[in-house]
């Protein structure tokens, strides 16, 4: 049985981050992969901020947490309301339609 | 008195130009003409005056540029030369606003074109009146640019407008000229007004300045300077191609600018500049060459021509050519006396040309009229008087002032003032033979226009004929009552006062009796051998010209001056501008400067459009990677 210390915790948040990370510019399917891997960066940083609040005695990084949860569950929202909009104008949501942003 | 002369002509212009949509076509010919003639009555007044009390007057009506040492006014100054040409230009103006009524009476901008008149008159007065150089150049612009208007009158005419803008190129030509010559004088004294600058000629006559390399006298340089000023404005040889090409615009606008006042403009400088001129021998004799020149080159050409009006633009040269070389031997009053008998008459002939034209509907040719003595009888008449006393036919003016000159130059005694009599006799009998080929040519032997019936032949309303009767009386009798003003001898003559000067008094000597003699003789048999030649047996003109062909087509061409001018600067100037137009501006600054660089720009954009895919998880990627770099170079430093 190993101690787990704030090594562990630090290395969970930084493998969750890299995966949101890489889930945005490796997926090539679907725009809700996307809003997922910001969710999963959100809460990588979540994980960083508790655990420090946890090691450090400090309860200001929890509460942070709290309000980050709360904007998340908010963006989320927002961002599935965009897409819906965005499928129901052309009928599509897979990330290599959407280029209209191409100069 | 003097203001309200000088800008009547002025306000008339304001309120027929800007306004002449308001008052309308006939009032604005009324309220110009009306204006011009007061001005005209009031300069009659100050003439009188300026004979009878000796009336002198500078009325200074504003400063206009105060500067260190050069201080210029607008003013009017009235001396006898001013008041000569005062009566001059508002007589014969007003005469022509009058005319105009008539001649323009088809013609749907009339406001417009009495507006020009007027605006003429004004600055042709500016021009007369003023006290110093640079309102004299003001004023010399000013008529500059109403001719070009005038000209240009017509403008839907591609003639029309062209021989405008030659008109004023070439006289830009001449007023470079002047300008350098105001420069230098302004450098030379510090100061343009012409009292001063006349005072201290005498301390700078041997003065030497280096120009272009050579060293000359000052006082040369600046009398030649201002004399190709002259040179320009009133039409001398080598800047005389613009006036007959002038004739596009109406014939009113010929007999006011081209005949009578503005082009007498240079004989005027050359008259005011008597001071400075007479310090001079070799400008003097400069323009005596260049003025006999004139006389006998136009009076040549204006023999084969076959425009009517062109035959009298270059009877108008060759005229100003005579009163040039009567400047240039000294004879200043003499000149002026000319200038003001030729205003006369050669305004008569020109309305006159005009009625005729009128009455033919706009035809010019002289071949394609004949025969209309009866139908035109009083243009008829005036016309003849106008010719008899251009000729100097015996006690009308053209008598009196061109023998004056002729005389004056044999006084002279010196060779350019013997070669300036004989090329003046000569000239005179060609003057005589040409104006009456006009005459005959157009008003007897066949009717010759095919377009027009002769019965439907009118004369011309009396509008147009009151100035000509007018004129005709001033071509008849101003040589008479004026001779011994102007040019009489004697110590009770003190006409022209201070406004004229001569450095030696002009010889009262009598001329042989031969020299007096031979150019009214000359003149009077000139008349049945004309007849002759272009009523009686028309054969003969026409086999000279067959038999001496080429000098008839030098004549015909004009001695080739336009052609000569286009190969020597029209075409190399076109060479010119096509090289810095296509190579030097097309090639090199558009290839390095605008062109280069938005053609850089849209090639560095075209690369940078790549990145904008359009897909987020690019965006979002570059996003990281920036920020990445960023953090790593804020935690290394």
């Amino acid at each position: 049985m190993i101690d787990i210390g704030l090594g562990h915790y630090l290395t969970l948040g930084a493998i969750i981050f890299t995966i949101g990370i890489v889930g945005i510019f490796l997926n090539r399917k679907n725009i809700i992969v996307i809003l997922m891997s910001i969710e999963l960066i959100l809460l990588a940083v979540n994980i960083n901020l508790v655990s420090f609040s946890i090691f450090l005695g400090d309860i200001t990084g929890q509460i942070f947490t709290l309000f980050i949860l709360t904007v998340a569950a908010a963006e989320a929202a927002i961002g599935l309301a965009i897409i819906v909009v965005y499928y129901r104008n052309s009928s599509t949501i897979r990330v290599e339609e959407i280029n209209s942003l191409k100069g | 008195m003097e203001i309200a002369l000088l800008f009547l002509p002025l306000l008339s212009s304001i309120i027929s130009g800007f306004f002449g949509k308001y008052v309308g076509d006939r009032n604005s010919e009324i309220i110009t003409s009306l204006f011009v003639s007061i001005s005209a009555i009031l300069s009659l007044i100050l003439f009188y005056n300026v004979i009878v009390n000796n009336y002198d007057n500078n009325v200074i009506v504003a400063t206009w540029i105060n500067s260190g040492t050069l201080d210029v006014n607008w003013s009017i100054k009235i001396d006898p030369l001013s008041s000569v040409m005062l009566v001059v230009v508002t007589l014969v103006s007003a005469l022509v606003h009058i005319y105009s009524i008539g001649y323009m009476s088809h013609d749907p901008h009339k406001p417009r074109f009495m507006a020009y008149l007027s605006l003429f008159t004004f600055a042709m007065l500016t021009l007369v009146t003023s006290d110093n150089f640079l309102q004299l150049f003001f004023g010399w612009e000013g008529v500059g640019l109403c001719s070009y208007f005038l000209i240009g009158f017509w403008f839907k005419k591609d003639a029309a407008n062209a021989a405008a803008i030659k008109a004023f190129v070439v006289n830009r030509v001449g007023d470079f000229g002047f300008a350098l010559g105001i420069f230098l004088i302004f450098y030379l004294f510090g100061t343009v007004n012409y009292s001063e600058v006349f005072e201290q000629i005498p301390q700078i006559i041997d003065k030497e300045l280096l120009f272009l390399g050579i060293t000359i006298k000052a006082i040369d340089l600046i009398c030649i300077l201002l004399f190709v000023g002259a040179m320009g404005k009133s039409a001398q040889i080598f800047l005389h191609t613009w006036l007959p090409d002038a004739m596009e615009g109406p014939t009113p606008v010929s007999a006011l600018i081209h005949a009578a006042t503005m082009v007498t403009a240079g004989v005027f400088l050359v008259v005011r500049c008597s001071p400075i001129f007479e310090y001079s021998p070799l400008a003097l004799n400069i323009i005596t060459i260049v003025g006999m020149t004139t006389a006998f080159f136009a009076a040549t050409v204006a023999l084969v021509q076959t425009d009517i009006k062109k035959i009298i633009a270059y009877s108008t040269c060759s005229q100003l050519g005579y009163m040039f070389f009567a400047a240039g031997v000294g004879a200043y009053n003499v000149a002026m006396f000319h200038l003001f008998t030729h205003a006369f008459f050669k305004a008569l002939l020109f309305l006159g040309s005009g009625s005729v034209i009128h009455s033919f509907k706009d035809e010019q040719n002289i071949d394609e009229m004949g025969g209309v003595y009866k139908k035109l009888p009083y243009t008829w008449i005036l016309m003849i008087i106008g010719t008899l006393a251009l000729t100097g036919f015996p006690f009308l003016s053209g008598f009196y002032s061109k023998d004056a000159i002729i005389e004056f130059a044999y006084l002279k005694g010196n060779t350019a003032g013997y070669y300036a009599t004989g090329i003046g006799i000569f000239t005179a009998l060609l003057t005589s033979i040409y104006s009456w080929r006009l005459i005959f040519k157009t008003f007897h032997g066949d009717y010759n226009n095919k377009k027009l019936k002769i019965d439907e032949m009118h004369e011309s309303p009396l509008v147009m004929l009151l100035p000509l009767f007018i004129l005709s009386v001033g071509a008849i009798f101003a040589g008479f009552l004026f001779k011994d003003l102007f040019i009489g001898h004697g110590e009770i003559n003190h006409f022209w006062g201070e406004s004229i000067k001569f450095l030696n008094p002009l010889s009262s000597d009598h001329p042989p009796l031969w020299i007096i003699f031979i150019t009214p003789v000359l003149v009077v048999l000139s008349i049945p051998i004309s007849y002759y030649l272009f009523v009686g047996n028309k054969e003969i003109p026409n086999q000279l010209a067959e038999t001496n062909k080429p000098l008839y087509n030098f004549l015909v061409n004009k001695w080739y001056f336009d052609e000569l001018y286009n190969v020597i600067f029209i075409q190399s100037s076109k060479k010119i501008g096509l090289f810095f137009w296509k190579i030097i501006d097309g090639k090199i600054i558009d290839r390095f400067g605008p062109d280069g660089i938005s053609s850089l720009i849209k090639n560095l954009s075209l690369k940078a459009n790549k990145f904008q895919s359009g897909y987020i998880y690019q965006y979002a990627f570059m996003m990281l990677l920036g920020f990445s770099a960023l953090l790593t170079f804020l935690i290394l430093y």
